[in-house]
């Protein structure tokens, strides 16, 4: 019978398969034999360059270097030893003893890596002494960041130890080194870090070093780190810090001819100091877990506010766009605008201006409500259906940047939200949503959400009347400037040049006549635009009404714009009491280098919104403790009846 | 039939024994080489990896007695119960089973673990052996064959449910046990044709491999029809159903490979067709256990010298790349030895399967044989760098108390069926 022999035949035929691969892996091919990854006799140590320093615009340092010493371990290695003294020495508990032990036990018993970090220097010196009663345990020098100007937390990003997860993600790294975990560190991490050396060293049978293996010939040379140059004014940024002071916010201030970020203030901030060194840990915790004040969250970046009445100005271009409007069309407001049959279909204005017909410029500077429903109504219903006029009205606003990712050069972001004519259909399914429904985006209110570098961003396309290049932090690569194509090709938005000079005109009139006026800078013509963003806040499905947020977008000077800005202050009541000041300081602070309006700066700078945090905070908290209570009684009741049942 | 004698060693086949001995030592050497640590001083500390696995054959060997001291006619009568109690036990997986590295493959009690699909091996080979060992069977008509896959794909489908792809894939392998018993020969050639299909698609890509086999089969056809085998007039509807059936599944691996697979089953193939050089991620551990491998050299570096197994370079060292340590301290002799002390082992299996006169006990020694082979291939294949990552234990080397349970009960109730071979008629 001829089937019983393919089995045996299969074995044989395998076995000597296997027998041949085997010859030529152990036998033949040499390659594994040679490598000194291979060789037990032989060590291999890292020499860590320099990490890359980051400077401002200006040329001010504001990251550095101070030196560290880790504590290395080769669990093999090491010996019994008197775990009560060795803990006394390093400061820590016989059980954190235990548990790092094992931990760098699991990694891998040969491989060094790294098992306590960041001695302080005093602590390095007396150690030195001590160490060779430790074996396998040595100190291994390494560079700490250092920040000289305690500013832009947010901005620098720190550093953080290599976990096994991120080791699974990057092999580059071992257990334990250090890498950038937030901001730029993060987003030009392999900039900074350069490339590290690898040395192997030859040992004699007695584990002792004897000189570099094969006069060094696998050895590598590291390569140090870039310095980078951002874009950052740091004089800028640490005024915004101070002017924000006690308030809750952010200020982006963007270079409109570049794109180039001049300030990215996000309050309340912290010293990037608290994020290096031993204390970090509990620094780190602190810092992470409050969940009131959030000053890890970049309030510039990655806040999404509804932007209020400078959301305004977009409409009216779009209005110019569409043909909808020119600058001497005039409506007339009668303390608001009526937009349905119904008694309370009416949206409230308080621009004063009673009867009189009000025209774009005037509009403008007088930021009404019922100038700018009108035209947002005509948009929408331009083509008939509201769907159509949504959505032309939705190209446009985001060509202006707005409800995307920016692309900025920064780790994080917000998309925002600029709704379309889908978002409508599924809010009300029925169909039937017109432009009355949707009037709330008239004046910035409604559905539309912007983050503050978006909000920054438009204002610099305006300002550059239609076009704006992306926002980025990087300046400079080893002092020499970048050459990206992204942040130099300008990106165009749907509005012909010619509609922005009656927009910047009623701008320009928000300080002469308008809205702003106590915000007015002499010799600077600066064009803006107030906002009062209303501050809803739900809980467990109740809604809940705080102060208004101030809001506040410019640009300078009119003519030959160096700067646009937004800010945003919550519970800022209205925008010219805070973001207004505070825009036009930064602004004559960039433009001038000094300001001349002491007693506006001392009241911005000494000004405190704690207290309507603090009413908003008992609020969120009794309104979390009455549903609590509620739920507890609706608990009660279900099995007070389930017994009587 | 005359009366067993009371010695339950009478007719054992020793030869068997001693090799079965000799790989269980050799298993516990290298998982000694593989664990111990510079700090360990005592063989029989359990609270080690080989201290736990000397317990771990002391309850094999319990096992192996009880297997051999039980009378041959139970495992033919009972083959049905214990393979549905191995089924309940892989059902029961999925109410009471134990997530173990992503897979829930394990009950666990206490402290203590069993794999129940290291016994449904066991319960599946008795089942074919005594479905196909009933007189009159004939695995040429279609109702045999479906009812004799179905004993495997039960378990088969229980296990890739779990999910354990490669402990599923030793159930096809019991395929060459139907193809013994008279299963048609072109399922094999289909089935390999299939294999060697889908490996070329995936090398060389969709077009290239359907323009090639396309071209080879012009070429056969032509050659059949030149030689008038073949009638192009008459066949011609089974020419084109075969080119179509052949460019379907051609077609159907790229589609499944592209859409179906997910990444890391993607990556396992690129890497060994050499579609890309990864030794950092998802190729580490082939690599490393080859690098291990090759810097054994001919003789290796000696016992616990190997500094690449002492320093815990390939993960996983100590069950699935077991063997990597014999290589690293051994060298090529020491794998030569194993290699061929498998071979032997496989090929005594099948000789003495080949020399039972009753047909349960032949089919059940051969399902064994088969069993231990494809263990074999796929794992020493896979540490050697021949085949894709395919997580099986190589039998008796294996850290793991269930699979090591496994395989000595195979071994052993075949011991068993062997020796009362004389006494069946």
């Amino acid at each position: 019978m001829e089937r019983k022999y393919l089995a045996f035949f299969s074995i044989i035929g395998i076995s000597v398969l296997f027998i041949l691969r085997l010859f030529y892996l152990q036998v033949v091919d040499t390659s594994y034999r040679n490598s000194p990854l291979n060789n037990s006799a032989v060590a291999v140590k890292y020499d860590y360059p320099k990490r890359g320093y980051i400077y401002d615009r200006n040329g001010i340092l504001l990251v550095a270097n101070q030196p560290s010493y880790d504590i290395m371990i080769i669990p093999q290695d090491v010996r019994e030893l008197d775990t009560l003294e060795f803990c006394d020495l390093l400061k820590i508990s016989k059980e954190d003893l235990t548990k790092r032990y094992k931990r760098a036990r699991t990694y891998s018993p040969r491989i060094p890596s790294v098992f306590l970090t960041q001695l302080s220097k005093e602590n390095y010196a007396f150690l030195q002494e001590k160490m060779y009663k430790y074996k396998g345990f040595y100190i291994q020098k390494r560079l700490l960041r250092q920040y000289p100007v305690k500013s832009a937390p947010n901005v620098l990003g720190y550093l953080g130890e290599v976990n096994e997860n991120d080791l699974k993600k990057n092999p580059y790294y071992q257990l334990g080194e250090i890498f950038g975990v937030n901001g730029i560190e993060k987003q030009y991490e392999e900039l900074l870090r350069g490339v590290k050396g690898v040395k192997f060293i030859q040992k004699n049978r007695f584990n002792k070093e004897i000189g570099p293996y094969k006069e060094g010939k696998y050895d590598t040379v590291p390569i140090i780190g870039k310095d980078l140059t951002l874009t950052i004014d740091s004089k800028l940024q640490q005024y915004g810090e101070q002017l924000m002071a006690n308030k809750r916010g952010g200020i982006v201030a963007i270079e409109p001819s570049t794109g180039e970020i001049l300030s990215l203030v996000s309050m309340p901030t912290y010293d990037p100091n608290r994020m290096v060194g031993r204390k970090r840990s509990k620094n780190s915790v602190e810092l992470f877990g409050d969940t009131i004040n959030r000053p890890m969250f970049d309030r510039g970046l990655l806040a999404q506010y509804p932007p209020g009445s400078p959301f305004k100005i977009i409409n009216a271009l779009i209005g110019l766009q569409e043909e909808v409007i020119t600058p001497d069309t005039h409506f007339y407001c009668y303390g608001g605008y009526k937009y349905g049959r119904a008694a309370n279909n009416f949206m409230g204005c308080h621009c004063g201006v009673y009867g009189s017909p009000i025209k774009l410029d005037r509009g403008i500077y007088k930021s009404c409500n019922a100038y700018f429903a009108n035209v947002y109504r005509r948009t929408i219903e331009k083509y008939g259906k509201a769907s159509k006029g949504t959505d032309v009205w939705n190209k446009h606003v985001e060509s202006f940047g707005l409800g995307n990712f920016l692309g900025t050069d920064l780790p994080t972001g917000k998309k925002g939200l600029v709704p379309d004519s889908k978002m409508y259909d599924k809010y009300y399914p029925g169909g039937g949503w017109r432009a009355p429904t949707i009037i709330s985006n008239a004046i910035g209110q409604g559905e539309v959400l912007t983050t503050p570098i978006q909000l920054a961003n438009m204002t610099a396309a305006i300002a550059n009347r239609g076009h704006f290049y992306t926002p980025h932090i990087l300046k400079k690569v080893d002092n020499k400037a970048i050459e990206i194509e992204a942040y130099t090709k300008p990106k165009h938005t749907t509005i012909a040049p010619q509609h922005f000079e009656p927009i910047v005109q009623g701008m320009f009139n928000v300080f002469e006549k308008g809205t702003a006026q106590g915000s007015r800078v002499k010799g600077i013509t600066i064009g803006g635009k107030t906002g009062t963003a209303e501050n809803f806040a739900s809980f467990n499905g109740k809604r809940f009404q705080f102060k208004d947020h101030s809001v506040f977008v410019a640009f300078a000077p009119i003519e030959n714009p160096k700067i646009a800005i937004a800010v945003f202050v919550e519970n800022g009541y209205w925008g010219s009491r805070w973001a207004g000041p505070i825009a036009t300081l930064m602004i004559e602070k960039y433009l001038n280098g000094e300001t001349k309006r002491a007693w506006l700066e001392k009241r911005m700078l000494e000004g405190s919104l704690q207290s309507e945090y603090d009413e908003q905070l008992a609020v969120e908290i009794e309104a979390r403790a009455a549903y609590a209570k509620e739920q507890q009684l609706l608990k009660e009741q279900q099995q007070l009846a389930q017994k009587g049942e | 039939m005359r009366k067993r004698e009371n010695n339950i060693f009478a007719g054992i086949d020793w030869v068997l024994i001693l090799l079965y001995l000799t790989l269980v030592f050799l298993g516990w050497v290298s998982i000694y080489a593989a664990t111990v640590s510079p700090l360990d001083t005592q063989i029989l500390d359990f609270s080690t990896l080989y201290g736990k696995h000397i317990q771990k054959i002391g309850f094999g060997f319990i096992l192996a007695i009880i297997a051999i001291s039980i009378d041959s006619k139970f495992y033919e009568r009972f083959s049905g119960v214990i393979y549905i109690l191995t089924i309940v036990a892989l059902v029961g997986l999925f109410l009471f089973g134990a997530n173990i590295n992503g897979a829930t493959s394990w009950y666990r009690i206490g402290s203590f673990t069993l794999q129940p699909s290291e016994f449904a091996k066991v319960g599946a080979a008795l089942a074919l052996a005594n479905f196909l060992s009933e007189p009159n069977r004939d695995l040429s008509n279609l109702k045999s064959q479906l009812n004799a896959f179905a004993i495997l794909l039960i378990p088969a489908i229980l296990i890739t449910l779990q999910p354990d792809a490669g402990s599923a894939l030793i159930y096809a392998s019991l395929v060459f046990v139907m193809y013994r018993e008279g299963l048609p020969a072109y399922y094999i050639v289909i089935g390999i044709s299939a294999i060697v299909l889908f490996v070329v698609t995936l090398a060389l890509g969709l077009k290239i491999t359907m323009l090639s086999v396309f071209g080879l089969i012009a070429v056969f056809f032509i050659y059949l029809i030149k030689n008038n085998h073949l009638s192009i007039k008459r066949e011609w509807p089974k020419l084109i159903a075969f080119y179509l059936c052949v460019g379907l599944f051609i077609f159907s691996v790229d589609y499944i490979y592209n859409n179906v697979f997910e990444k890391r089953h993607q990556d396992r193939f690129n890497i060994l067709l050499g579609k890309t050089a990864d030794t950092q991620g998802i190729g580490y551990n082939t690599d490393q256990s080859m690098i291990t491998i090759g810097s054994g050299g001919l003789t290796g570096k000696g016992f616990l010298e190997g500094d690449r197994t002492q320093g815990k370079f390939v993960p996983e060292q100590h069950t699935d790349y077991i063997f990597s340590t014999v290589g690293e301290e051994w060298g090529f002799l020491g794998t030569t030895a194993v290699i061929l002390l498998f071979t032997a082992f496989i090929l005594r299996i099948l000789t003495l399967a080949e020399r039972q006169k009753s047909s349960f006990s032949r089919i059940f020694g051969y399902a064994t044989a088969i069993i231990f082979f494809f263990h074999f291939m796929i794992n020493v294949g896979m540490v050697i760098g021949l085949l894709p990552t395919i997580g099986i234990p190589l039998p008796f080397f294996s850290y793991g108390g269930s699979s090591l349970w496994g395989f000595t009960l195979l071994v052993f109730i075949f011991i068993r069926l062997d020796a009362d071979k004389t006494y069946e008629w």
